[in-house]
C-alpha cells in the first residue's frame, strides 16, 4: 500500500526564537531550520512499514515556501521514495494545509497518512485530525505503537493516565508520538540518491484549495518574565525560604 | 451568546479539567452549557450539573459513546453544535484529539491552547514552546477552542443547579474501535492537577535512583514528574513527563532535580507560582527560571530535604 507523509520546515528545536520588537512575529530570518521532529519519527515509521514489506511506496509532502524542498531531501534521504511540494508563500493555517492534503490524497489514494502530531512552532496539534474529518477517515493520534495486519491498523495512543489501543479501518490518519521509534541518521549516500528521487511542485490553485488564513495574529509579544531568583548556600536555608517568604510548604 | 463546553470524563467521574474549561467559558458569557458525551454517564452529568456557572448539562448516553472514540465523540458534538457561538474542549489529550476533527467539520479553523481571553473573538496562545504569545483573533461564526487548564482558576465544584436534558445519541461510525487500555497506577496525586510536582531529569542517572524522589514526593504530598530526557532514557513512565510534548503544569511549587531545563521543559512548567531547582552544574539554564536555586550534589541535597522538611 503507498504511505503519505506530510512533513513541514520549521525553526531547528535548538533554536531560543526572539520576538520582533514590532510584535508582528519571531524574528526567524538567517535562523536554522529543520524538519519538525514529530515528522521525522513520520518519515522513520513509514520508511520502517516498506522495509517489513507492509508499504509499497512512501511520498513525502510539504506545504509552504520554495526552501521547503530541502525538507523533502531529507524525508528522501531517510527513505521516502518520492516527494511533492505544495508550493505557496502565504501563511499557511492547519486547516489550510489539511484541505492540500485532503486534495492530495484524493489524487494519490494512499491507504495511511502518517503526520506529526503537532509541529513545534504553531504549537497547534490540528492538522492530522482535521485531514481525518475532511476526507471522513478514522484517526489514531499521540501514537506510540503501529501494527498493520489485512484491512485494519493497530495503533497504541499515549493518552493522560497511561496508554490506549485502539483499531482502525484502513484507509486511516495517524499522528506520531516521541516514542514511536527513533529516527535514523541520514547517510552521506543516502543524501546523493535522494537528490535523484522525483520532488513535483504544484500549487494550491492547481489542487482548486483556497488557503487565505482564518485567523489573524494582532501581535506576538514576550512571554511575561519571571522575576529574578536567589540561589540558597544550604538545603536548611531553601527549606526556611519555602515556609516563611515563599510559604507554598 | 451560548457556550458549549465538551466535558472529560471517565463515565464516572468528572475530570478537573472540565471545571478550567468551563471558567474560561464563563469569561465568554452567562450561558454556559456542558455536552457529558459517554455511556452509564448519569453521574457525571450530575456532578457537571453542581459546578457553578453551568447553566444545563446535554446527556448523551450511548454504547458509541464509552471509550471517547474521536469519530463518535466529534459526530456528537457536531449534532448540536449549531447555536452555539464557542465549542470549548480542555486541552488534555482527548480534547485535542476531537476538537481539530469538530473545526474542520464545520470548516472553521481551530485556537488551540489558549491561556487568556480578550474578547469574545479574541484570545492568546503560546508558540514556539512558549517563548511567544500571540494574540489571535476569529472571524468564524462558531469558534472552536482548546483551553490550557493551568491558564484559568476552575469553577467551584459544587454549588450550581443545573437542569440535565438528555439529547439523542450518534450512531457509532464503525471506522474504529477501542481494542483495550493500559491504566498506570498511582497513588499520588495528578500531575496536572497537583498542587505541587516533584521532577527528576537526568542527573538521577537510573530508574533505581529516581526513587530517591519517593520521599519527598510523599512528604510533600507531591505529583512525580520527569524532564524529556528521563523518559526518554527509561527512568520514568512516558506519562509522567513534563515538558512542550509532555504535559503542562503550574502547581504552586515545582520541585527540578538533576533537570538542566531544556526549552522544551520549560515550556511545560515555568508558569508554575515557585520553582526550586536542585543542580550540581551552576550554570543549568534552569536557575534563570528558578526562584530558588541550590548548587549541590542532588543525592545529598534530597534525602537531608525530606529530613529537614
Amino acid at each position: 500500500m503507498k504511505v503519505l507523509v506530510p512533513v513541514k520546515r520549521v525553526v531547528d528545536y535548538n533554536v531560543k526564537v526572539r520576538v520582533k520588537s514590532d510584535q508582528s512575529g519571531v524574528d526567524i530570518a538567517n535562523v536554522k531550520m529543520s524538519m519538525n521532529p514529530f515528522d521525522e519519527i513520520a518519515v522513520e515509521e513509514a520508511t520502517r512499514l516498506k522495509e517489513k514489506g507492509v508499504a509499497t511506496e512512501v511520498i513525502a509532502v510539504t506545504c509552504g515556501v520554495a526552501q521547503s524542498q530541502e525538507t523533502l531531501r531529507t524525508a528522501m534521504a531517510i527513505g521516502a521514495d518520492r516527494a511533492a511540494l505544495i508550493q505557496t508563500d502565504v501563511e499557511l493555517q492547519p486547516l489550510a494545509v489539511a484541505k492540500l492534503l485532503k486534495a492530495l490524497v484524493d489524487k494519490e489514494q494512499p491507504q495511511l497518512v502518517i503526520l506529526g502530531k503537532q509541529a513545534i512552532d504553531d504549537d497547534s496539534n490540528q492538522t492530522g485530525q482535521m485531514l481525518a474529518a475532511l476526507l471522513d477517515w478514522p484517526q489514531a493520534t499521540f501514537a506510540s505503537k503501529v501494527e498493520v495486519s489485512g484491512d485494519s491498523v493497530s495503533v497504541t495512543r499515549e493518552v493522560d493516565g497511561g496508554l490506549e489501543t485502539l483499531s482502525l479501518k484502513l484507509p486511516a490518519i495517524i499522528t506520531t508520538d516521541l516514542r514511536l521509534n527513533e529516527p535514523r541518521y541520514v547517510t552521506l549516500p543516502n543524501i546523493m540518491k535522494a537528490k535523484k528521487k522525483t520532488l513535483d511542485v504544484i500549487t494550491p490553485e492547481e489542487l482548486g484549495v483556497d488557503v487565505a488564513p482564518r485567523l489573524k495574529t494582532l501581535k506576538v509579544s514576550e512571554p511575561p518574565a519571571r522575576s529574578a531568583g536567589i540561589m540558597v548556600p544550604d538545603v536548611a536555608t531553601l527549606v526556611d525560604k519555602l515556609k516563611n517568604e515563599a510559604k507554598v510548604v | 451568546m451560548t457556550i458549549l463546553v465538551i466535558a472529560e470524563h471517565d463515565n464516572s467521574h468528572l475530570k478537573g479539567a472540565t471545571l478550567n474549561a468551563i471558567a474560561a467559558a464563563s469569561k465568554l458569557g452567562d450561558d454556559v452549557h456542558v455536552l457529558v458525551a459517554g455511556n452509564g454517564a448519569q453521574a457525571v452529568a450530575d456532578q457537571a450539573a453542581k459546578a457553578a456557572g453551568v447553566g444545563k448539562v446535554l446527556l448523551a448516553d450511548g454504547p458509541a459513546l464509552a471509550e471517547g472514540l474521536a469519530e463518535n465523540v466529534a459526530a456528537q458534538v457536531l449534532s448540536i453544535a449549531q447555536g452555539y457561538s464557542h465549542i470549548l474542549f480542555p486541552a488534555t489529550a482527548a480534547g485535542k484529539n476531537v476538537a481539530p476533527r469538530v473545526a474542520a467539520k464545520l470548516d472553521v479553523a481551530q485556537i488551540s491552547d489558549i491561556i487568556s481571553v480578550e474578547a469574545t473573538d479574541t484570545f492568546t496562545r503560546p508558540i514556539y514552546a512558549g517563548n511567544a504569545i500571540a494574540t489571535v483573533q476569529s472571524a468564524d461564526t462558531i469558534k472552536i477552542i482548546t483551553v490550557r487548564t493551568t491558564a484559568f482558576d476552575g469553577v467551584a465544584a459544587e454549588g450550581g443547579s443545573a437542569t440535565v436534558e438528555s439529547v439523542a445519541v450518534v450512531a457509532d461510525s464503525g471506522l474504529s474501535s477501542f481494542v483495550g487500555r493500559e491504566v498506570a497506577a498511582s497513588d499520588r496525586p495528578e500531575l496536572a492537577g497537583a498542587k505541587i510536582v516533584v521532577s527528576g531529569g537526568r542527573g538521577l542517572g537510573s530508574a533505581e535512583n529516581f526513587k530517591i524522589l519517593d520521599p519527598l514526593a510523599d512528604k510533600l504530598g507531591a505529583a512525580l514528574g520527569a524532564s524529556r530526557a528521563a523518559v526518554d532514557a527509561g527512568y520514568a513512565p512516558n506519562d509522567w513527563q513534563v515538558g512542550q510534548t509532555g504535559k503542562i503544569v503550574a502547581p504552586q511549587l515545582y520541585v527540578a532535580v538533576g533537570i538542566s531545563g531544556a526549552i522544551q521543559h520549560l515550556a511545560g512548567m515555568k508558569d508554575s507560582k515557585v520553582i526550586v531547582a536542585i543542580n550540581k552544574d551552576a550554570e543549568a539554564p534552569i536557575f534563570g527560571v528558578a526562584d530558588y536555586g541550590l548548587v549541590a550534589d542532588l543525592f545529598q541535597a534530597v534525602p537531608e530535604l525530606v529530613q529537614a522538611l
